[in-house]
């Protein structure tokens, strides 16, 4: 008995070796595992943001007074804010919207500071390019806040009562509220996952379209271990992936890591064995490399933006919360983003390997099985 | 496969006609037997269309806020009235603090706004503060939420403390902020992201499909056979494009179905403008996968450059998603040698803001530019490895 484990770990071992070796002796395919992660890490790190760093404005200020002077003073000192153009009259507004040369046109009435200093509301007009309403939106938020610590500056020099309340505003876990804080974590599983696939999906349908399969078939080795030395390679090349991610997070862009090594690795072993298992059962199925790529594609797609990598699970409808359940991606990111965020043990974040288990139990057997029982 | 056999050996180039349907016709005919092919160009384009149209979303509303107040008294409970009155936030009361963190880390609730016991007699004394807290892990959404909360509150502490300033509310101004939305009044992001989806599916037709369909024939070795036979290597790269040219036009046509009764975004610009765009960027998007299969000649090596030069980029770095203006400039630099950046800005403009001429001649010329030397280069390397 003791022999023969020995014997089968044996066998497994030398596939895995052959596996290694036909994916890593191509020169061109050693720089496309490395290379394109650290690049696109990199890129994408810099890339993923909703943060409001750049807006080009454009003033009309028909009121030419101290008081607008001073609000606009207030906008330009943000930093974020900087003046594209001034305007002289309200039909030059379409023409500089239309060609995006800016993104926000303030409009100041001749009479705002007859307004203010009559105690009345002196309205300003903002107008925004909305044809990305996500940026818009944060632009007027932007502008309302500045307007309002305006406000508050005004009341004080005019002697008007001070808000008896604080604000004491705090984000927990992200303290400047940065997107990339959460989208590297989450690119540390994402990323790795596009490749795993793609190269699993490969190692079946390249020896079938070759004819080497039916070869490996008819050797001394089981259907279950076929699938583990095919499964082990990609497994190991998937996690060296996440590995160069988190180096560039950690190092590059210098997010802090809460949790521990330990507890992040667990998560990540548990997912890349499930993507391998999807991997594979793809391989499975598919009559060649063309195939196999294709359907992987397909399910790559739907399955990185219904992860809450880049918009968040609870802003979908029901109907998609439930078709994220099978995706393997969503519970890795959620796990990846709180032990490195949040600092939480397996105790907090086991509930997402229940999943990952689940879809690695059912699909490295059922790629197993479809070796010798494909359907085409 | 079927070329009618009329020897003509003298005069090929009056051949090029029906030499060139009747590859198409078998190039289709393979295209159409292959369930992936349609995999990719039918059923994906429909998946993403429902995914994005009804699936992603970046707008917040009713965001839930924990509300734990630990003074009870009427003053506290105006203090934080504000916040049942914005469509973005709804609150639920709460009276201990660690039942709030409880559901803070289950991400129950967004955010925590804390009253503390203290309030009314430090209001009494004009130092009272209100704690907000909202959860960094999700930074986009964070940043709205602390934004309405804040401003609710702040607005609830302005009413407080012109009832405690003798009650002079209308003796200073302030300034008002009145704010239109161009071209998305409504503010909702599908009327971004659907159009975008358009040039995401022709990239994914063009380029990904392209590049690896003729690297699977450069690797079989199944163009250099066709080579050698009386037809002409234009003729037979035409032939195979021409069927991944057709599926991508299907592509747009059901992203302009979907955006006009589906999702109702309106189309300012107009509809041959648009159409006309659209090829130009498919020559591009097919010219780019046909230079990547040409130069890597390899499966697995064409699909990993497909996606990583074409694909992915024109997700993430052409303005698609995440906004070309926030990004420092070397990533901008980047993303504005992407052909998918020029047709991106030009298919939102042309839905959302209309026929904007000079953007339009603009953008085609350079899409134009690209289609040209990219060919050019697809040509050329092919050519050469003919040799």
């Amino acid at each position: 008995m003791n022999g023969s484990l020995i014997e089968f770990l044996r066998r497994v071992a030398h596939l895995c070796r052959k596996e290694l070796l036909v994916i890593l002796k191509d020169p061109s395919s050693r720089v496309i595992l490395v290379v394109p992660a650290l690049m696109q890490s990199l890129l994408f790190g810099y890339a993923a943001t909703y943060d409001l760093t750049h807006v080009d404005y454009a003033l009309l200020d028909q009121s030419r007074s101290g008081a607008s002077t001073a609000l606009i003073a207030k906008l330009d000192g943000t930093g974020v804010f900087r003046r594209a153009a001034t305007l002289d009259s309200p039909v030059q507004i379409a023409p500089i919207v239309n060609a995006q040369e800016a993104l926000v046109v303030i409009q100041i009435g001749p009479r705002f500071e007859q307004q203010l200093d009559a105690g009345e509301q002196a309205s300003i007009q903002l107008i925004l390019d909305a044809r990305n309403s996500n940026t818009a939106g944060s632009a007027a938020g932007f502008v309302g806040s500045v307007v309002e610590a305006f406000n508050v500056e005004w009341r004080q020099r005019h002697g008007g009562a001070q808000a008896p309340v604080r604000i004491e505003s705090r984000a927990w876990f992200n303290p400047n509220l940065e997107t990339r804080w959460n989208f590297m974590p989450g690119m540390i599983a994402a990323l790795s996952m596009i490749q795993t696939l793609l190269l699993t999906a490969l190692s079946v349908a390249r020896e079938r379209e070759q004819g080497t399969f039916d070869q490996l078939l008819v050797t001394p080795l089981s259907p279950t271990e076929i699938m583990i030395g095919k499964a082990v390679p990609p497994v190991f090349i998937g996690l060296v992936q996440s590995t160069l991610v988190l180096l560039v997070t950690l190092l590059w862009f210098r997010v802090p890591m809460a949790g521990s090594l330990l507890t992040l690795y667990t998560g990540l072993v548990f997912f890349t064995v499930a993507s391998v298992g999807i991997g594979l059962s793809i391989s499975a199925v598919s009559a060649n490399m063309q195939q196999a790529m294709l359907y992987t594609f397909v399910l790559i797609m739907p399955m990185m933006l219904l992860s809450g990598l880049t918009t968040p699970v609870s802003n979908m409808p029901r109907a998609l919360q439930i078709a994220t359940l099978a995706n393997p991606l969503r519970f890795a990111i959620d796990l990846v983003q709180r032990v490195y965020l949040e600092g939480v043990g397996l105790l907090t974040v086991w509930h997402n390997l229940i999943p990952l288990f689940i879809i690695a139990a059912i699909t490295l057997p059922l790629a197993a099985w479809l070796f010798r029982h494909r359907l085409v | 496969m079927t070329v009618p056999a009329q020897p003509q050996p003298d005069a090929p180039r009056s051949r090029f006609w029906p030499r060139l349907i009747a590859l198409t016709r078998k190039e289709s005919r393979q295209l159409m037997r292959d369930p992936s092919s349609l995999a990719i160009g039918i059923l994906l384009p429909i998946l993403l269309i429902l995914i994005f149209g009804y699936g992603l979303s970046l707008d917040v509303k009713n965001a839930p806020i924990a509300v734990v107040l630990e003074d009870t008294s009427p003053t506290a409970v105006q203090a934080v009235s504000g916040l049942q009155l914005t469509p973005y936030i709804s609150p639920v009361m709460l009276t201990s603090m660690r039942e709030a963190e409880a559901l803070m880390h289950q991400r129950k609730v967004d955010g925590i706004v804390r009253v503390p016991g203290d309030f009314s007699r430090r209001l009494a004394a004009g130092d009272a503060s209100i704690q907000l807290i909202v959860h960094g892990a999700d930074a986009a959404k964070a940043t709205i939420v602390l934004r309405y909360a804040s401003s609710a509150l702040a607005q609830d502490a302005l009413r407080a403390a012109d009832r405690a300033g003798g009650g002079t509310p209308s003796g200073i101004g302030r300034v008002t902020i009145e704010q239109r939305m161009w071209f998305n009044a409504a503010n909702d992001s599908t009327w971004y992201l659907v159009p975008g989806l358009i040039v995401l599916i022709m990239t994914l037709v063009g380029a990904f499909l392209t590049a690896l369909v003729m690297a699977r024939e450069w690797e079989r070795g199944t163009l250099e056979a066709l080579f050698v036979t009386p037809v002409r290597p234009v003729e037979i790269l035409l032939a195979k494009i021409i069927p991944y040219f057709g599926i991508g036009m299907a592509g747009l046509l059901l992203c302009l179905l979907a955006a006009r009764f589906l999702f109702e975004v309106p189309m300012y610009g107009s509809l041959a403008v648009i159409v006309v765009s659209a090829m130009l960027y498919l020559i591009v998007a097919v010219a780019v996968g046909l230079v990547i299969s040409s130069v890597t000649r390899n499966q697995f090596l064409a699909s990993q450059v497909a996606l990583i030069s074409s694909f992915l980029p024109s997700l993430m770095l052409s303005g698609f998603l995440f906004d070309l203006r926030n990004v420092p400039t070397a990533v901008r630099i980047v993303g504005q040698v992407l052909p998918a950046t020029y047709f991106m800005e030009l298919i939102r403009t042309l839905f959302l803001a209309g026929n904007v001429w000079p953007l339009i001649l603009r953008n085609c010329a350079i899409l134009l530019a690209y289609a040209v030397v990219l060919l050019g280069v697809a040509r050329f390397v092919t050519r050469k490895k003919l040799d």
